[in-house]
């Protein structure tokens, strides 16, 4: 039966991240804006809050629905969430520990007793390399088993609370030679030798987020800190499957953080609508837009991108809730959702000219922080490409 | 009662009924209105005959109530887009032809009277198609739905209609037109007006596109109607509103057909050696226009439900008009550009699309779910 509003559950969980983020983010969001790198701690009793709501959530859902019945689950949940959270700040969320993909990343593939001794670390991940970014599957940091422990060397860039994590998940190739199929993701706990945190980045947005580079130098980790299976695949089928379930956390991963663009913008959205409106500019929807002057119909416009960016980040949330394979749909809504986020926030600044241009308001700094939405957990044009194969039919080789 | 029932769930799943409906109405859309598009379009046919074809698919029974000789299903705002969506991925213009009847009457049953509805709604349920359309559009470039010209003077026991309207589908051949005019209080209004009525003068029009829909402007000299005309609980704004999904509707199923047609077409289309489609430039071209089709989509149907639910649906309709109206028009000058100079001409239906798609910004008031 269609219907495309939230749940009242999920009206609720919003609400309740909507008081969160009014209230115990936006005081810090621009203090934390100014001192990059700062750990944000009173973000922990924010986190603390999201997390006991979570646990209550998830106790209640624990009876399994009957077959056949919509479920709007835990994806749903997280999306929703993340409208409220982004809304109040995307850098201080980012900031929060368990905010990261390598909690994901060890749910989604770790074993129970790497989940349970690792599930509610602070894991970050780390993938991208100084010369590998979009083509994860070129990168060069390698891991050799030696004895009962593996031995880890490379340098990775970009790692979102790479120094504030205490678990890090790290990508690297058992064999460069054999491609795709030799990438494995290894649990590294900071602190062992041979990991070590090497530079912050100075960033133009989510300042508040930490955002590493970390070198490992015969970093030695014990045999059973590989996330899934050592087998290297060695036909073109198992191969496929190998690095198609590592990328496969990425599906999942998608429509969270196309849920940020669309809390940054609707954040940006709200101030604009606010401070036009102390001048008497007022969005009405009344006439065609045609008709309004530029600033209501721009207005008007943004709203409709707004509301579409949503939609498609909430029906990505509802496959994956329901177990529908969404690769396509949540490429989509990261697609559609980033690249609106990032016009809104920006025109947003436009239209409020020197209010918005000003550290005096918040406007700017959501359009300096929604940039990277647009780039990271796949570019904007990762994303076509991941689109336009599944809708033409192609294989990667084909449409490169 | 269960969780579910207590609270509604997202969910964007067909009941059987709307599926079996939609097979329905794909098929009609392939066999019957995708190949006939082309000779309405080139003048070398007309719709004449395709119209009475389209009684079979009942589009006005369901909602209309068993007493007045309909199937008295609820009507359905949801239901209505989907079916509108599959007529148009056959072609927008001959869809909304056949779902004029369909807005007139889904109208009179939303804002008319028990005698209005008793009159009027067992015409469109014996079997024939019965021609009727809503007349809202007036010749003006700086027209706004909310704020029609024309007039509607209070004379002897009933009123006298004076204004053209422009752009009202069936306009030649329609037995019953719903005209929107204003009274002498500026207060919007809708009378019936009966084709054979004296005063209206029905002038076909020749347009860039929708060639197939009939598109006449309707100039009222002075119409008399009875009072009885008068829609008794016409709401300018629901009216427009409710269109608003109709149209909506139609161009998501229009944009689709793009789509559709333009993949196949690319991938086989070679250039430099291989399928054009495996490079970034077109292929980007086409991720984006199923992402915005499924943006237009989704937007419509979170209208279409609010209203069906009998929830404020207002800023829905309107930010989806908006969204559908502006990507529409991109997909439409997409498909065009994708098939390169064989887009452009009659060989293939993109360029038809093209000129009938402009028109989803202009078109209020007609289709109304």
């Amino acid at each position: 039966m269609i219907n495309l509003e939230l749940s009242h559950k999920h009206e609720e969980t919003f609400a309740q991240v909507m008081m969160l983020a009014e209230h115990m983010m936006r005081p810090y969001s621009r203090k934390y804006d100014k001192e990059e790198h700062t750990y944000p701690v009173e973000m922990e009793e924010v986190n603390k809050l999201i997390a006991g709501n979570r646990a209550s959530a998830t106790g209640k859902s624990k009876t399994p629905a009957p077959d056949g019945t919509v479920v709007n689950g835990g994806n749903m949940g997280s999306v929703v969430g993340l409208f409220g959270l982004c809304w109040g700040d995307v850098g201080l969320f980012l900031g929060m520990p368990g905010s990261g993909l390598g909690n994901a990343a060890i749910t989604a593939v770790g074993t129970p007793a790497q989940v349970e001794k690792y599930g509610s670390s602070y894991a970050a991940m780390c993938i991208t390399e100084p010369s590998t970014g979009s083509d994860s599957a070129n990168i060069s940091t390698t891991a050799v088993l030696d004895g009962d422990e593996w031995v880890l060397n490379g340098e990775k860039i970009y790692v979102t609370d790479g120094d504030r994590s205490d678990t890090l998940v790290v990508w690297a190739t058992l064999d460069k030679s054999l491609g795709k199929a030799a990438i494995k993701s290894f649990i590294v706990e900071k602190g062992t030798p041979g990991c070590e945190v090497t530079r912050l980045e100075h960033k133009m947005g989510i300042r508040a987020s930490d955002t590493a580079a970390i070198s490992f130098s015969d970093c030695r980790i014990p045999k059973d800190n590989i996330l899934g299976s050592a087998e290297v695949a060695t036909d073109a089928e198992g191969r496929k499957k190998a690095f198609g379930g590592v990328m496969q956390t990425f599906d999942n991963t998608r429509p969270p953080v196309a849920a940020m663009a669309v809390g940054v913008a609707r954040a940006a959205l709200d101030m604009a609508q606010a401070l036009l409106k102390e001048e008497g500019v007022e969005l009405l929807y009344d006439k065609k837009p045609v008709s309004l002057n530029a600033i209501q119909a721009e207005l008007t416009e943004l709203e409709a991108e707004w509301q579409a960016g949503r939609l498609l980040v909430l029906k990505a949330a509802w496959m994956a809730d329901n177990k529908m394979p969404n690769s396509k749909e949540a490429s989509m809504c990261k697609a559609k959702a980033a690249r609106v986020g990032n016009h809104i926030t920006l025109r947003c600044v436009a239209l409020c000219q020197s209010l918005g241009y000003s550290e005096q308001h918040l406007l700017e700094k959501f359009a300096r922080d929604s940039k990277i939405i647009d780039i990271f957990e796949g570019t904007q044009q990762i994303q076509q490409l991941i689109v336009a194969r599944r809708v033409l039919e192609k294989s990667s080789s084909d449409l490169k | 009662m269960t969780e579910a029932a207590q609270d509604p769930l997202f969910d964007l799943t067909l009941t059987d009924e709307q599926r079996m409906n939609r097979e329905t109405m794909q098929r009609f859309a392939a066999a019957e209105i995708r190949d006939l598009s082309r000779l309405v379009d080139n003048r070398e046919s007309d719709a004449e005959s395709f119209y009475p074809k389209t009684a079979e698919l009942g589009l006005n029974l369901l909602q209309i109530p068993e007493a007045l000789g309909g199937a008295g299903m609820s009507r359905s705002p949801v239901s209505n887009a989907l079916i509108l969506e599959d007529l148009a991925h056959g072609d927008l213009s001959l869809a909304l032809g056949a779902v004029s009847p369909l807005g007139f009457a889904n109208t009179v049953l939303d804002q008319g009277s028990d005698a209005q509805r008793e009159k009027y709604l067992p015409l469109f349920c014996e079997g024939d198609f019965r021609a009727a359309t809503s007349a809202l559009l007036e010749p003006r470039a700086t027209f706004e739905p909310t704020e029609p010209a024309t007039t509607a003077v209070k004379s002897g026991a009933g009123y006298v209609l004076s204004g053209t309207k422009s752009m009202v589908p069936l306009g030649m051949s329609a037995e019953f037109i719903l005209v929107i005019a204003k009274l002498e209080d500026h207060t919007p209004a809708a009378f019936i007006v009966e084709g054979s009525s004296e005063g209206l003068v029905r002038t076909a029009e020749e347009n860039m596109g929708l060639l197939g829909a009939g598109l006449a402007t309707l100039t009222l000299d002075g119409v008399h109607v009875p009072a009885e005309a008068m829609l008794t609980d016409f709401d300018l704004h629901r009216f427009v509103d409710l269109s608003r999904l109709g149209i909506c509707a139609l161009a998501v199923g229009a944009c689709q057909a793009v789509l559709d047609y333009a993949i196949p077409y690319c991938n086989e289309r070679v250039a430099f050696g291989e399928p054009i489609t495996n490079r970034q430039s077109v292929a980007f071209m086409i991720a984006d226009m199923a992402i915005e089709i499924e943006g237009m989509r989704l937007m419509t149907w979170r209208a279409a439900s609010r209203a069906e639910r009998g929830e404020a649906f207002h800023e829905d309709a309107y930010l989806a008009k908006i969204f559908c109206a502006k990507h529409a028009m991109k997909i439409g000058t997409d498909g065009v550009q994708l098939l390169g100079g064989h887009g452009f001409t009659k060989e293939h239906p993109v360029e038809m699309w093209y000129r009938n798609l402009r028109a989803i910004d202009t078109l209020e008031g007609i289709a109304s779910l």
